[in-house]
């Protein structure tokens, strides 16, 4: 099965065309913005890190920002720096520059200032806009793609309708020879048996229940009961009363598939394509950032309780399995999963519309979320900024 | 009789609301098709939770053929089960010590 996208240079496949202003930490961050906003076309990705953070978690700050750079979506990446920062803009820039894209790179104290910066920056993203634009789509097998598995706002329909549905698209893709992640680790606890059973080898079992117990034990030498952050008002309001119930609808977006790997967050599927659980936190910005730092090029998104989220350079489908937030949010909400329940709808007739919608974002409709300027975007941390 | 529940898998001693249900209603509840009758103790919100089968107070409650929770409470068949007599057995950094 064909789609229409971008072969980059090192041979990835991309299903946007972004020029991608890229801050390495916080204090570039505002800089960076304002270049965006001066050439439009260009996409920022302003954040709060990047700066007196050490060990593993300036580590993935770094490798997210290098991650998201190298996605085949960006076809070119200018890197804003302050200049002092701990996430050195050179070695970011160095990184994303080894996929054989144009990657350029100014500091703010190297320009002289936020004005100069500004200037500086705009010129060279407004040539990168010209260059981009020029760019020819090809034809693409779907095998090149890799999605994003994510949900939100879960409520009782998730698990009932949306995760089983997008676990059918998910299936259909990875017949097809792609690619899929599921993350979001806190929401396997009280599954990971099941989902275990799956792994090709007892090296991934072991991983994806190493994964889960560190997140639980995390949750626990915090002293208290995980019920009220997870699950959270909003999905015990909607009827999902424990962690267990949560995580139980969650794994049914992993589809039928083996599961070939777990990944660290941000990290790129090496063993070949297939279905992948990346070890991500539950909340859904951060999780999406690093499964689009991990290469996926498209967010397949399951909500109950509704969400507007978007992310800067990678499509977010949405798909809801309650008809009253479809309704009540349909600005927001690209598929209607709760036909399963109100119409009697099957689950693989829908799981059949998603897949068909992925291939259409694929070839560049726009999603809902898109269509608003929809770019929420977070980097997990995992220790406290000294 | 409407159809308002349904139960995701045959073991489950629970089964998920799809439409509000009134105290003292019965109404009908969906099994892989079958429909089965059940009298509801109380009115229960949509999305929310019925039970099936009497369960004991401590007894582990199922849903998606899996262990969801226990019972903190002796909860009756057709009674509202939610956070007031269900809780999780995972993540309990209180029970420690």
């Amino acid at each position: 099965m064909k789609i229409q996208g971008y072969r980059r240079e090192n041979g990835k496949v991309g299903i946007r065309n972004h020029v991608a202003i890229l801050p390495s930490s916080v204090c570039a961050s505002e800089t960076a913005v304002r270049i965006s906003n001066l050439v439009p076309g260009t996409v920022a990705l302003p954040h709060q890190h990047g700066c007196c953070q050490v060990g593993a978690d300036s580590e993935q700050t770094i490798n997210t920002l290098i991650g998201l750079g190298s996605n085949p979506n960006v076809a070119k990446v200018l890197v804003v720096g302050l200049g002092c920062e701990g996430a050195e803009p050179l070695r970011i820039s160095e990184e994303i520059k080894k996929t054989g894209k144009e990657v350029q790179m100014i500091t703010i104290q190297n320009c002289g200032g936020t004005l100069k910066t500004i200037e500086e920056g705009a010129r060279i993203a407004r040539k990168m806009i010209t260059k981009v634009a020029m760019l020819k789509k090809e034809e693409i097998d779907i095998s090149e793609l890799t999605l994003a598995i994510e949900c939100g706002g879960t409520d009782t329909t998730s698990g009932l309708c949306a995760n089983p549905a997008v676990g059918t698209a998910s299936d259909i893709l990875l017949s097809h020879g792609g690619t899929a992640m599921l993350s979001e680790t806190t929401e396997l606890i009280g599954a990971e048996h099941v989902l275990a059973n799956r792994a090709v080898s007892s090296e991934v079992k072991d991983k994806l229940l190493e994964i889960v117990k560190r997140t639980e034990d995390r949750a626990m030498s915090l002293g208290v009961d995980i019920r009220g952050g997870q699950p959270t008002p909003g999905n015990i309001e909607g009827g999902v009363i424990t962690i267990e119930e949560k995580s139980l609808g969650c794994i049914y977006k992993a589809g039928s598939s083996d599961i070939q790997g777990v990944l660290e967050y941000g990290e790129i599927p090496s063993s070949g394509k297939g279905f992948y659980v990346m070890d991500t936190p539950g909340q859904d910005i951060e999780s999406i950032t690093g499964m689009v730092a991990g290469g996926a090029q498209l967010v397949i998104f399951t909500t109950g309780r509704g969400t507007p989220t978007g992310f800067p350079i990678a499509p977010v489908i949405k798909i809801t399995g309650n008809e009253t937030t479809y309704n009540n949010m349909i600005d927001n909400i690209d598929i209607n999963a709760g036909r399963v329940i109100t119409e009697e709808a099957s689950i693989k007739s829908i799981g059949e519309e998603i897949f068909s919608e992925m291939m259409e974002v694929s070839n560049g409709k726009p999603t809902k979320s898109e269509s608003l300027g929809h770019k929420e975007f977070g980097i997990y941390k995992i220790a406290p900024t000294f | 009789m409407k159809v308002k529940a349904i139960v995701a898998k045959g073991i489950d001693n629970v089964a998920s609301v799809i439409s509000f249900i009134e105290k003292n209603e019965v109404v009908g509840v969906n099994l892989d098709g079958e429909i089965k009758e059940v009298f509801v103790n109380h009115s229960v919100p949509y999305g929310h939770k019925i039970a099936l089968r009497d369960i004991k107070n401590g007894e582990d409650v199922y849903k998606y053929g899996e262990v969801i929770g226990r019972a903190t409470d002796d909860i009756k068949y057709g009674d509202y089960v939610h956070v007031h007599n269900v809780e999780s057995k995972r993540g309990r950094g209180d029970w420690k010590k």
